[in-house]
């Protein structure tokens, strides 16, 4: 369903990977793993589509991604470092015009429910600058619960979350995983998710 | 198009929770225009000679104040990777980032001028022209701008540089916009001059969120 | 044909075409300069109204002619990188800027020097003068925009879009500039009597706007000779080329000797 070939990436002067090749089916994950610097955000931005390719391919359903982008960016939920909040929204506000922005409809129970199962619960309508990095992490992830993405692509989901939210995302993932999900991460922790899941190791 | 309304909206919702960045572009605009007097002398007869010029880059000037601020943040807290990865077009959302970008520095200009044209002893129907011809060029600025904000992006000195990438550009609103007033005061006649203007908001419109959706993408890529 | 195009598209193969073709263009530039300005100082006659003063516009028409068609030449470029994404193009786009910046600023410092002894100020705002100057102004932009950004890539691309948004403007400025000037009729002079000009003014002026494209085009493929060391510095090829070897022999040997 989504698979990429032959893949590199410079930095500058310096190639930092290439001949990068992996697929991903229904109900699969896979774990980039790597050292720091390797290039594995570089390689998930790369299966974005937010950097252009140089050489190689990126297919989705079959079909290459620049024929299909349109179909590809629905179907596609990307996590990276920064976490695309609004520091003076609300949880709330964020998640509904995040929604809008990606073209999806989302209801204001739905969304308050997608906090809730996070643990946001009673916090909805602060504004985000006054929540914990912690907490804000969550926010970010409870776009994952809402989105109606097939495909997840997740750089560190699991940092600066204590055990609770971790359960509660690696469940989240899970769930995703069970309903014919995809799901892309990196992470330096070792991750046990339900679901086909294989290990990629990013070298240079 | 909801894609549109919401990112509207939520720029709207951001700056009137931070109110100080749209008062700091209309106060420098009355700075500005009191300056000029301030510098020139005060014999009225010459002020009214230079008024439409004076107000024109005034307002040039507020409006290219807060350029740099369309896409910054945006960018800094990756909101604006969220808009490049979502489905609808880039531009779409580009274009909404500009139309909330000119609701915020644009229209109060707009709004301010005839007041500040009183200053300097503007007759009912070169205020009436200086408005039109503000509501007319202030969304050329905008537009224009936003080329330049979205190349700038996240570069070494780039307010700096971004005021001397725009102002070559904004040449032609000037020369339009001030000379709109200037027609009418000569008892020429405005319309020509608005024409143009509003030919120039039609092509910006079209070509501008375009192009600063092709240049986001470049700095996206970094 | 298409294929050969593409062939030199390469860094690595337009290195040693520019390299023959270069010393060629600064020949053809260096005679045809002399003809031009023996033409435009010996041969033309003194005009009626201006005197010998006016020779300066042998100097300063073909600037200008130069400055624009250089921005052209960098928005045609940077047209080609943004749709084939070559690396080429963008290195064209940077080494024709400087060039056609100079030749702004000489247009715009031999207008000033005209203007004295003819007007009796060192500046007007006339229509032509005044687009020069704006122009001046985006060639500067474009020079700074690709020097403040590190990566070359992201340079060359925005350089390209902002050349060639700035080549769908230039007629813009100009006609807005035009206009402005018209309903100010201050002074009003023009810088070429537009009327009737002796055919031999004619000839050396042309002569003297050939001999600076060729002196453009000498200096951009001399230019993008550098851009293209340096850009490529990391490759194999540059490596062996003679130059670069004797050069790193030089270098290895002097520290050698310190």
């Amino acid at each position: 369903m989504f698979s990429v070939s032959n893949l590199c990436c410079s930095r500058g002067e310096k190639r930092l990977f290439s001949g990068v090749s992996f697929s991903l089916q229904v109900g699969e994950y896979l774990h980039l793993e790597g050292d720091n610097g390797v290039g594995k955000t570089s390689l998930l931005r790369l299966a974005c589509g937010l950097c252009p390719l140089e050489e190689g391919q990126i297919c989705w359903q079959g079909q290459p991604v620049s024929e299909n982008s349109d179909e590809f960016r629905a179907n596609l939920a990307y996590l990276g470092h920064q976490l695309a909040l609004k520091e003076d929204l609300t949880p709330l506000e964020n998640l509904l015009s995040h929604a809008s922005i990606a073209g999806r409809q989302l209801s204001l129970t739905d969304a308050k429910a997608a906090l809730a199962r996070l643990g946001l619960r009673g916090r909805e309508h602060l504004p985000v600058r006054v929540l914990s990095q912690g907490q804000k992490r969550r926010t970010a992830l409870a776009r994952l619960v809402v989105s109606t993405a097939k495909l997840w692509i997740l750089d560190e989901p699991f940092v600066a979350l204590d055990p609770a939210a971790q359960n509660a995302l690696s469940e989240v993932i899970n769930a995703h995983l069970a309903s014919q999900g995809m799901v892309l991460l990196t992470s330096h922790q070792a991750v046990s998710l339900a679901g086909q899941g294989r290990s990629y190791r990013l070298s240079a | 198009m909801s894609a549109f309304v919401a990112i509207v909206k939520r720029d709207l919702t951001l700056a009137l929770r931070r109110k100080n960045e749209v008062i700091t572009s209309v106060f420098f605009f009355v700075v500005v225009a009191a300056l000029f007097p301030l510098g020139i002398g005060p014999e009225m007869n010459t002020l009214r000679l230079v008024a439409p010029g004076i107000l024109w880059v005034g307002a040039l000037l507020a409006s290219m104040l807060s350029l740099s601020r369309m896409f910054a943040t945006d960018y800094a807290d990756g909101t604006l990777e969220q808009m490049a990865l979502s489905p609808n077009s880039l531009s779409l959302l580009v274009a909404a980032k500009i139309l909330a970008h000119w609701l915020l520095s644009g229209l109060p200009l707009v709004l301010l001028a005839p007041i500040l044209g009183l200053q300097f002893d503007l007759s009912a129907n070169a205020l009436w022209v200086l408005t039109l011809s503000l509501l007319l060029g202030t969304p050329v600025l905008s537009l224009i701008g936003a080329v330049g904000a979205a190349l700038t992006l996240g570069v070494r000195g780039g307010d700096v540089l971004l005021s001397l990438l725009v102002l070559p550009l904004y040449v032609p609103a000037l020369v339009f916009g001030a000379g709109a007033v200037q027609a009418e005061i000569s008892g020429l006649g405005a319309s020509a001059h608005l024409s143009v203007l509003a030919a120039l908001v039609l092509v910006a419109a079209v070509f501008s969120p375009w192009a600063s959706a092709a240049s986001l993408r470049i700095a996206l890529e970094s | 044909m298409i294929q050969k195009l593409f062939f030199y598209a390469s860094p690595q193969n337009f290195y040693p075409l520019a390299g023959k073709l270069w010393p060629v263009f600064a020949c053809l530039a260096t005679g045809l300069t002399v003809w031009g300005l023996w033409l435009g100082m010996f041969v033309a006659p003194t005009d009626f109204q201006q005197g010998q003063g006016y020779r300066i516009i042998f100097v300063h028409v073909p600037a200008s002619w130069m400055s624009m068609v250089i921005y052209l030449a960098m928005a045609f470029w940077a047209l080609l990188g943004l749709t084939f994404n070559t690396r080429l193009s963008g290195m064209m786009t940077k080494a024709l800027a400087p060039t056609g910046a100079i030749c702004a600023f000489l247009s715009l410092w031999t207008g000033a020097l005209w203007g004295k002894p003819m007007w009796g100020t060192w500046w007007v705002w006339d229509a032509r003068l005044t687009s020069e100057l704006i122009l001046f102004f985006l060639y500067l932009g474009h020079i700074a925009l690709t020097s403040a950004i590190d990566d070359p890539r992201r340079a060359d691309k925005a350089g390209g879009i902002l050349a060639l948004v700035g080549a769908l403007n230039v007629p813009v400025i100009y006609f807005s500039v035009k206009w402005w000037n018209t309903l100010h009729q201050g002074a009003s002079v023009s810088l070429t009597k537009g009327s009737s000009m002796a055919q031999v003014m004619l000839e050396a002026m042309l002569i003297m706007g050939i001999a600076f494209w060729m002196y453009a085009v000498a200096m951009a493929l001399y230019r993008v000779r550098s851009i293209i060391l340096v850009r490529e510095r990391h490759t194999q090829w540059v490596a062996e080329l003679p130059e670069v070897k004797a050069q790193m022999t030089k270098n290895t040997a002097g520290g050698a000797n310190a």
